[in-house]
């Protein structure tokens, strides 16, 4: 959609996401980027000067270090077209009363409010680059266990944030995780004390609102030992002109007979850029599970991995992506199994339909260490018409002898018995066939909280509608 | 008013000739029993008459309800009426089998959603009465059911659809006595005046919990004899081979 104007034609920006807001924001520093504008980013949040030297380094990694040389192309991203930082609100909001009306407004559209009274144990939206709104249920700040912005947990939970920040993603791993390091803004800081159970979902909201607005939130989840967590989050961001980059970083350390599960629904809108890094270390005997749904997009290239460095440690990877026209999903996981006895499962679901994309990158690494290991991979594709396409790049470096890996891969149609048997009862075909996408989806959305699984059929409904109808 | 009504209906599954001319008439309220040895073509005719895409008709018309169905598709023939029980029902993994019945229902009341607790409970009354656990409201359609299972489950489907034509397919096969049984106690606590029925099966047993009104025999992808229930059961003495000679030349009336 091309337009002067974007923020203010609301009627024309509608997409099944809801329209945009005309949020104005209150600082920015303006499109591209230089050591200038991180000093810019660091001095406005008043950061530590350690932190500043960490960008400034990251900075010069990201000059360094080439764009990746496979999978998608990234020609269309202008790295000089993109707004590095800035702000919805000046000052974090406690309670929903302080949080802005128009803010407001989209949250209820997307059902956040709601979404809070019934199911959350807290909430933190990040709006723009920054949370503006995060809250914590009392009953788990009793328990000692820290949920805020990144940000916030910076200035509150300096040595924490020192502690851990980029020592699982270190700046010169990617182009973009380097870029991220060097600009980051927002993200969900959440720590997990000893023992500690967190057991109602947490979750927060991410949208990208005006346009050439980069997003690079740090995401940094602690689980200590014997703890537990289970953290949820969607993004969904409406339609725009101009291309968009969300280049996000998420560092998840989960200590021994730990346990974490990391759920995100993305649904960004079909200009925007996803590349992320999202990487979880497992102690021994722990538990690390990615669930995620990548809906939305241009290009997503995003593999989380799991480093099983403790002896005992699981990993699991329960993926799905819904590819359509003009979009192109590269996504898959990493299991690095390090210590003796690992496990780890990887489920990767696509659906690809009006000539979209979706492939499968996976690596399963097993170091002399790793010995007995195992894993499971299992990649099951649907091509809705013959302009679609999907791809499966599976790698294995195995170092031992005695363990053992299974890999599936199944790339099918909508199978014709299963559309007549349906059509039999007298259902019409688009309507045979979004149940059976359904169907076909039904493990991973069985996993979700009720009121994403709800969203999700009613996304997917959508964007097969086009395909089938 | 005839339910069912087939005009001289030629049907070819790729090059192959299948049927060659059938002719079949099934009143309103009316069972028949449609019988004949395996590759005769009663799964092709049954197949044809629900519309499945796999065979072609090059001759002939079916009529549902005094409606000319010849050229319509799969799910336009369901909506108007008309049920298959198939001889193997197919399996779809991740939707359960209460939603599917109940997305069924919506796409036969105009796509208007049905009241979702008036169906539960109609579902759950029909499954006592056909004696299916009532977890198999919740799992995947078919998904890992038996092949008995299935059977059972495809007249639950025709319970709670309530079509005015229903086709089973062998529904009997590979059933024990006991959910024979029961199949049949579904098929007949259908009949009515609004309900007919065509059951093809090989074997008479089916026949003495179900009692047809009229009896077909079906060899050459004809129908060659056509009688009362007693026909049915000169059948079980004698086998098919004493009709051989009725191949050639004969037509049904």
């Amino acid at each position: 959609m091309e337009s002067e104007n974007p923020q203010f034609e609301k009627d024309q920006l509608r997409d099944e996401r809801g329209a945009m807001d005309p949020v104005a924001p209150v600082f920015s520093t303006g499109v591209g980027i230089d050591a200038e504008t991180i000093k810019q980013i660091s001095q406005a949040k008043n950061e530590p000067a350690w932190m500043l030297e960490i960008r400034l380094a990251a900075y010069q990694t990201y000059l360094d270090l080439p764009m990746p040389k496979f999978g998608p192309d990234l020609n269309g991203i202008d790295l000089d077209q993109i707004k590095y930082f800035q702000r919805a609100t000046d000052h974090i909001a406690r309670d929903w009363e302080d949080v802005p009306n128009d803010i407001k407004a989209t949250f209820e559209r997307i059902g956040v409010p709601e979404a809070e009274r019934k199911y959350l144990a807290g909430s933190a939206a990040q709006y723009e680059s920054e949370a503006i709104y995060s809250n914590l249920k009392k009953d788990l700040e009793s328990q000692g266990i820290i949920f805020m912005d990144t940000d916030s947990a910076l200035q509150k939970h300096p040595d924490l944030v020192r502690q851990y920040f980029g020592t699982l993603v270190p700046a010169d791993d990617n182009k973009f995780a380097a870029l991220n390091t060097a600009v980051w803004s927002g993200g969900t800081f959440l720590y997990v004390p000893k023992n500690v159970h967190a057991d109602i979902p947490i979750q927060s909201y991410f949208r990208i609102n005006a346009g050439r607005t980069g997003q690079f939130e740090r995401t940094l989840i602690i689980v200590e030992k014997g703890g537990s967590v289970n953290y949820v989050e969607g993004c969904t961001a409406p339609n725009y002109s101009e291309d968009s980059l969300h280049a996000a970083v998420v560092e998840v350390f989960v200590k021994k007979d730990g346990y974490c599960r990391y759920t995100t629904i993305q649904n960004w809108s079909t200009n925007v850029y996803s590349l992320e890094t999202k990487r979880a270390q497992a102690g021994t005997n722990a538990t690390m599970e990615w669930i995620d749904g990548n809906l939305g997009s241009k290009v997503t290239m995003k593999y989380p991995s799991i480093y099983l460095v403790g002896q005992g440690a699981t990993g699991s990877m329960l993926s799905i992506a819904a590819a359509g026209a003009n979009m192109h999903q590269d996504t898959g996981a990493k299991m690095i199994h390090m210590a003796p006895h690992t496990h780890s499962t990887i489920v990767s679901k696509a659906i690809c339909h009006n000539g979209g994309r979706a492939d499968y990158r996976g690596l399963i690494k097993y170091t002399k260490a790793a010995t007995k290991a195992k894993s499971h991979v299992e990649c099951d594709t649907i091509l809705m018409d013959p302009d679609s396409a999907s791809d499966t790049f599976p790698v294995n470096d195995i170092e031992t002898s005695d363990g053992t890996i299974e890999h599936e891969a199944h790339v099918s149609k909508i199978a014709e018995d299963q559309l007549y048997y349906m059509q039999s009862r007298g259902l019409d075909e688009a309507t045979a066939s979004q149940l059976i996408v359904m169907g076909f989806l039904e493990p991973f959305t069985k996993q979700l909280p009720m009121e994403y699984a709800v969203e999700l059929d009613r996304l997917i409904k959508f964007q097969m509608e086009d395909s089938i109808g | 008013m005839s339910t069912l009504l087939i005009k001289d209906l030629k049907v070819v599954a790729g090059e192959e000739p299948i049927l060659n001319g059938v002719n079949l008439e099934i009143k309103a309220g009316e069972v028949h029993a449609l019988m004949g040895p395996n590759g005769t073509g009663k799964s092709t005719l049954s197949e044809t008459i629900m519309g499945n895409p796999l065979y072609q008709i090059v001759e002939g018309q079916i009529f549902l309800d005094g409606q000319d169905i010849t050229t319509m598709s799969v799910d336009e023939r369901a909506r108007a009426g008309m049920f298959l029980a198939m001889q193997y029902p197919t399996e779809v993994v991740g939707i359960s089998n209460a939603d599917f019945i109940h997305a069924a229902l919506n796409a036969r009341n105009g796509n208007q959603p049905v009241a979702i607790l008036p169906f539960l409970n109609e579902l759950k009354q029909q499954m006592d009465f056909l004696e299916i656990d009532e977890d198999y409201a919740d799992r995947g359609l078919n998904a890992d059911f038996s092949g008995g299972e299935k059977k059972r489950n495809e007249i639950l489907q025709m319970m709670m659809l309530k079509p005015s034509f229903a086709i089973l397919d062998e529904i009997d096969s590979g059933l024990d006595i006991d959910a024979l049984q029961i199949v049949a106690k579904g098929i007949n606590a259908m009949r009515s005046d609004e309900f007919s029925c065509l059951m093809v099966t090989h074997y008479q047993r089916l026949l003495n919990y179900v009692v047809p009104d009229v009896v077909h025999i079906m060899m050459g992808g004809k129908i060659v004899k056509t009688g009362g229930p007693e026909l049915a059961q000169e059948l079980e003495k004698t086998g098919y081979a004493d009709l051989s000679g009725a191949v050639e030349g004969s037509d049904n009336d």
